[in-house]
């Protein structure tokens, strides 16, 4: 049973189709990358699965159909996204971003103590700066606010879109040990990522799209070894390697 | 001028200026969460007390059943359990109503409440099924509500102007009543409530944070149409207390909001629709500014009171700059 | 003519002469129809609003009352006095706001009409307070006096006609086009050289102006004023009229001026007998219907009985076009040059003295990883960012600072990372757009109608436009029928059109299938040949490779390497930044 099954998803923007009929699978526990040059639909799909953007075909969560979808709904589910720039809110402070992640168990009455000293534990810079306006942070530390803030809602699926846009090496790499430490946890990742070498180091498994299609899907070792991979979208990697 | 009018003009001008604050941060934070300019703040301001009036006199007024109609549309809009809010609450206006006939305690209480449940239904009804349109749009929405709230206020309560009792008689000192003090008091109590709402209380941040990202609220649970209800109710509840606390010192009739909001809405603009404390200072100086050429020039202190929209764009112009998206 | 069949309105006096109450009307038909004109111009054309086109009104229609039955002068005396407080006070009032956001306009109306209304009603010694003025004399044409309802229904209708003309000759012009795509997406208007808030204001003018021809109108009917017709609510129910009845079009809010006068004098009678009341009662049902209409119909009624079609022209241009600009001067001279340009973001500096030079007829890539700082630096050059240092240089002249709308008639043109189409109007006037800084009909030109040949050859430079990527089958489609792609094509004929011939394409490829990329591969390299200068900002390495002549690549906003494709390729840095790997 996966946890996460998408089928023919097709998604639209009024006229535009960005998603033409994408299906894949998620497993628990396990890293899916959905990777492939830009405009080619992977934040589609996620907007899709969320419920932010008109779509048809069939999103399933364990055994039941997701007829209605919204990002509040999903939540509920343990479903979390840590967007494309990230969405925080600049002029609340690094702390309050994060007990606003928890908010929907906050109102259920959870206390959220314990989550904040986690994600302090995984990103301690974040601890050092909790008084600060996210708005002044750096881009790597907003990335791990943004990360951390998805995290105090407890998912077991969490969505990550971009998550080393415009950051440097060594702060992507810090980034990209934290979600292998959660994978590790156990928890499932689904990753949109245009570095396809740094997605495809961390993911099990991933989907190639391109124009809004699925142009190939695998094992992460495989793809990174398909010539037709490193043709399209290691394309450099030729270029310099050759 | 001598300093004892001077004096009178002062505290004239402060006790009318908070309230115009207090009005002005209510029309910053439903613009901040919902985008909708609340121009029929005024007239949800002089239901409360026309309602109150009405209630002493043992009458049931309009405006339940007009709170009541759209309570029920309300609850047609919502599905599931999402139900119980508008019901419940239409069930239990309806029983306060009917208890508080003659009860001026009660009364007070009753004329809050309805105006509170009738400005969260005003937005389910009619902003909330509109969040994808313009701020232009909304604006069209909220002046077209505006005018047809003030026609029922007609309908309901007659042209006449009422002065309800005050809850607090005689004077403090010369040319400040008691009822004054009390309005001040209130005044400086909701905004020191409102700031600690907002910087203490997780469901103020909230607030604040569906305001600064529609999206990230979403993603934290936080529903934008909660976060509008919400919204409209604190403005509610802040019209409907400005206007029972302020009608025993200015009368109430169903005309009289309109420019007591547009007041506060000057003082909005001043602090660009964005800024709470630059609102609520600049109402204060929308007060004063009123008092003072009330003194010199009574007859034309409501047209002048908008001659201050001048330097406040005129500022407002200069800080803009780039072409908008 | 088609468009003259608007003056068969004349002919409703005729048919309605038994009936001296509907002639009656009549006449206020034509002054609230004028009133829903001007709302057309500013809602429907320029997205903006006002709530205070009765005040514009008012301030004609005393002016009038003051010189003909105070001073004793001609009506027309006064109609120019009108026109000319009306025009003043809407340009002080849009100066104020045009520079802000959306709102603030309509919401500085309210004020400014509320004070009016104030002022009418006490300033006593001038304007009779709430009594109002008196004994306004008739109107008179050619020695007839204008004095019954049927006499004063032509001049009314004629008005109303001639005002039905203009308008839609606005909106079949350079300045139609450039006020809906000013609504739909400033930038992109002001990339083709509109200066937006300019524009903004004439068309605030414009439609204060119509205003007061209809209070001048109002007055000299009814031969009285009083401030009560000039009220926040008279505005309101102006505007509850075009929004009704399709805020959009011009047949829409005709259909709601005429629907509301009907409807405002049975509800006059009705409502008080309903409620036992005097009152005006009639502002409750203004306010319902609005926000009936903007929750269920928000298009308002003429588009539900007409269809959404583009209400642009139906037919393909037929005249010459515009002097065609082929790109002149020596190959390889440096046509856009970047100097240390440098732009931070509160503590996030985006691009950190980035130089570049683009050449006459080459092909320049500016490549880098997402958020390496090559949109911005794009922003930086045409203008939609002001940077922080440095310099820019278009044909040798000083760009730095200038906004879009002046630096694009220096020749140069840009597209969008998501195309920026306008649905509402056609292909064939959404690549017109570009001509606007080519052609120069101004607002008086085109409302007499003698920009058409003007019109006429824009037109067919956009249709060469289309012809010359395509797109010529689909010129008379709503532009939003077209896929990505077609929509990609649609900007490049745009630029074409525009005569610009230094082109900047910020990710033209992206969304694009194989095809299309080689499709339009094609034409770049076609263009370049012809002596256009390209400067492409993508990440899309495959494109790039085989299309550029030589590659800018960015890092953490700032130049890395520049080379041929092949020479970037071979760099260790380009290869650390694009692999995300350290670099070696």
């Amino acid at each position: 049973m996966s946890l996460l099954a998408v089928r023919d998803l097709t998604v639209r923007y009024g006229a535009l189709e960005a998603v033409r009929g994408v299906s894949f699978a998620l497993e628990e526990g396990e890293a899916l990358a959905l990777i492939g040059p830009n405009g080619a639909g992977k934040t589609s799909v996620l907007r899709g699965i969320l419920g932010l953007a008109r779509t048809e075909g069939e999103v399933r969560l364990g055994r039941k159909p997701l007829p209605q979808r919204t990002p509040e709904a999903l939540l509920q589910r343990g479903v979390v996204l840590v967007p494309e720039g990230r969405a925080l809110f600049p002029g609340l402070s690094v702390e309050d971003n994060l007990l606003l992640g928890g908010f929907s168990r906050f109102r259920r009455g959870e206390a959220l103590e314990a989550d904040l000293r986690r994600v302090y534990a995984l990103f301690p810079r974040l601890e050092e700066r909790r008084r600060q306006l996210a708005g002044t942070l750096s881009g790597g530390e907003q990335q791990m606010l943004a990360i951390g803030r998805a995290l105090m809602a407890r998912p077991r699926l969490l969505f990550l879109d971009e998550p080393s846009l415009g950051l440097a090496p060594l702060v992507v790499q810090e980034i990209f040990r934290t979600l292998a430490a959660l994978k590790g946890e156990g928890m499932t990742l689904l990753l949109v990522e245009q570095n396809a070498r740094m997605a495809l180091s961390l993911a099990d498994r991933a989907v190639v799209l391109e124009a809004g299609e699925v142009a190939l899907s695998g094992r992460a070792e495989e793809l990174k070894a398909n010539p037709r991979v490193v043709e399209a979208y290691l394309g450099a990697a030729r270029g310099v390697e050759g | 001028m001598d300093a004892t009018i001077l004096g009178l003009l002062l505290l004239d001008g402060v006790q009318n200026g908070v309230v115009y604050g207090l009005l002005a941060l209510a029309m910053v934070l439903v613009f901040a969460v919902t985008r909708v300019i609340l121009v029929p703040i005024g007239e949800l301001m002089m239901f409360a007390p026309l309602s109150f009036v009405w209630l002493q006199g043992g009458k049931l007024p309009g405006t339940l059943w007009l709170a009541l109609a759209l309570g029920a549309l309300w609850a047609l809009l919502e599905r599931g359990r999402g139900r119980g809010l508008p019901l419940a609450g239409g069930a239990g206006l309806l029983l306060l109503f009917l208890l508080a006939r003659g009860n001026p305690a009660l009364a007070y209480l009753a004329a809050l409440l309805l105006v509170v449940y009738l400005g969260v239904a005003t937005y389910r009804v009619f902003f909330q099924p509109m969040r994808e349109a313009t701020v232009l749009a909304l604006l069209i929405m909220a002046v077209g509500l505006h005018v047809a709230y003030q026609g029922l206020g007609l309908v309901f309560f007659g042209p006449e102007q009422y002065r309800p009792d005050p809850l607090l008689q005689g004077e403090a000192t010369v040319g400040l009543t008691w009822q004054g003090v009390l309005v001040l008091a209130f005044a400086l109590l909701s905004a020191a409530a409102l700031y600690l709402f907002f910087r203490r209380s997780l469901f103020g941040k909230a607030l604040l944070a569906a305001a600064e990202n529609r999206l990230g609220a979403r993603l934290c649970g936080i529903r934008p149409e909660e976060a509008g209800m919400v919204a409209f109710a604190i403005a509610g509840l802040m019209a409907a207390l400005s206007g029972l606390l302020l009608a025993p010192l200015i009368n109430a009739a169903y005309f009289m909001g309109f420019m007591l909001g547009l007041k506060a809405f000057v003082a909005a603009i001043l602090g660009g629709l964005v800024s709470y404390p630059v609102a609520f200072l600049g109402a204060v100086l929308v007060g004063l500014f009123e008092s003072f050429t009330s003194f010199y020039a009574s007859a034309y202190k409501e047209a002048l009171v908008f001659l201050l929209l001048v330097p406040a764009l005129f500022y407002q112009s200069l800080r803009a700059k780039g072409v908008e998206e | 003519m088609r468009r003259y069949l608007w003056f068969s309105l004349l002919l409703l006096p005729f048919l309605l002469s038994p009936f001296p109450f509907y002639l009656t009307l009549l006449n206020f038909f034509a002054i609230a129809a004028l009133v829903a004109l001007s709302l057309y111009v500013l809602t429907g054309l320029g997205g903006m609003t006002s709530f205070a086109q009765a005040a514009f009104m008012g301030v004609s229609a005393y002016a009038t009352a003051l010189l003909t039955a105070r001073a004793s002068l001609s009506p027309w005396a006064g109609l120019a006095l009108g026109l000319g407080l009306t025009v003043a006070f809407a340009l002080v009032l849009g100066l104020l706001t045009v520079r802000l956001k959306g709102h603030f306009l309509p919401l500085s109306t309210i004020a400014w009409q509320v004070a009016l209304y104030i002022l009418a009603g006490n300033l006593v010694g001038l304007t009779g307070g709430h009594t109002g003025l008196t004994d306004l004399p008739p109107l008179s044409l050619f020695g007839l006096p204008l004095d019954t309802p049927f006499r004063y229904a032509f001049l009314g209708l004629f008005l109303l006609a001639l005002g039905v003309l203009a308008l839609k000759n606005l909106r079949e012009s350079r300045l139609g086009r450039a006020l809906l795509a000013l609504r739909g997406d400033a930038l992109t208007a002001a990339s083709f050289g509109v200066d937006p808030a300019a524009l903004r204001l004439k068309a605030f003018l414009l439609a204060g102006g119509i205003a007061g021809l209809a209070g001048f109108l109002y007055a000299h009917f009814l031969r009285f004023v009083n401030p009560t017709p000039f009220s926040l609510e008279a505005s309101i129910k102006y505007l509850v009229m075009a929004v009704a009845g399709g805020v959009g079009t011009i047949p829409g809010v005709l259909l709601g001026a005429a629907l509301f006068t009907g409807l405002e004098d049975w509800l006059k009678d009705l409502l008080p007998l309903l409620l036992g009341r005097q009152g005006n009662y009639e502002t409750i049902a203004y306010g319902l219907v609005l926000a009936g209409i903007l929750l269920f119909a928000p298009q308002g009624l003429w588009p539900l009985l007409a269809g959404r079609r583009p209400s642009g022209r139906k037919a393909l241009p037929q005249g010459e076009p515009l002097p065609p600009r082929p790109p002149s001067g020596r190959r390889g001279e440096v046509v856009l040059e970047a100097r240390g340009l440098r732009k931070a973001f509160g503590g996030l500096i985006a691009v950190n003295g980035v130089s570049l030079a683009l050449r006459r007829g080459e092909i320049l890539a500016l490549i880098g990883p997402n958020g390496a700082g090559k949109s911005t630096t794009f922003n930086l050059l045409t203008g939609a960012l002001p940077p922080d240092g440095g310099e820019v240089f278009l044909f040798g002249k000083e760009i730095t600072g200038l906004p879009p709308h002046r630096i694009h008639p220096l020749g140069l043109g840009r597209t969008f990372q998501h195309p920026h189409v306008f649905p509402e109007m056609t292909v064939l006037e959404n690549a017109a757009l570009a001509t606007y800084a080519r052609t120069r009909a101004g607002f008086v030109r085109v409302l007499l109608g003698l920009h058409r040949k003007e019109e006429e050859r824009a037109l067919a430079t956009a249709y060469e436009a289309l012809r010359r990527v395509g797109l010529e089958g689909l010129a008379l489609e709503r532009a939003d029928r077209l896929t990505a792609g077609q929509q990609r094509l649609l900007e490049l004929a745009r630029l074409l059109a525009s005569g610009a011939e230094v082109l900047l394409l910020d990710e033209p490829g992206a969304g694009l299938r194989a095809g299309e990329k080689r499709e339009l591969a094609r034409l770049l390299l076609g263009l370049a040949r012809e002596g256009y200068s390209v400067l492409i900002v993508d990440h899309d390495m495959d494109l790039i490779m085989g299309l550029a002549d030589r590659v800018v690549v960015m890092n953490y906003g700032e130049k890395i390497a520049e080379g041929t494709p092949e020479e970037v390729q071979k760099n260790p840095l380009v290869r650390a930044a694009y692999l995300g790997e350290e670099a070696a």
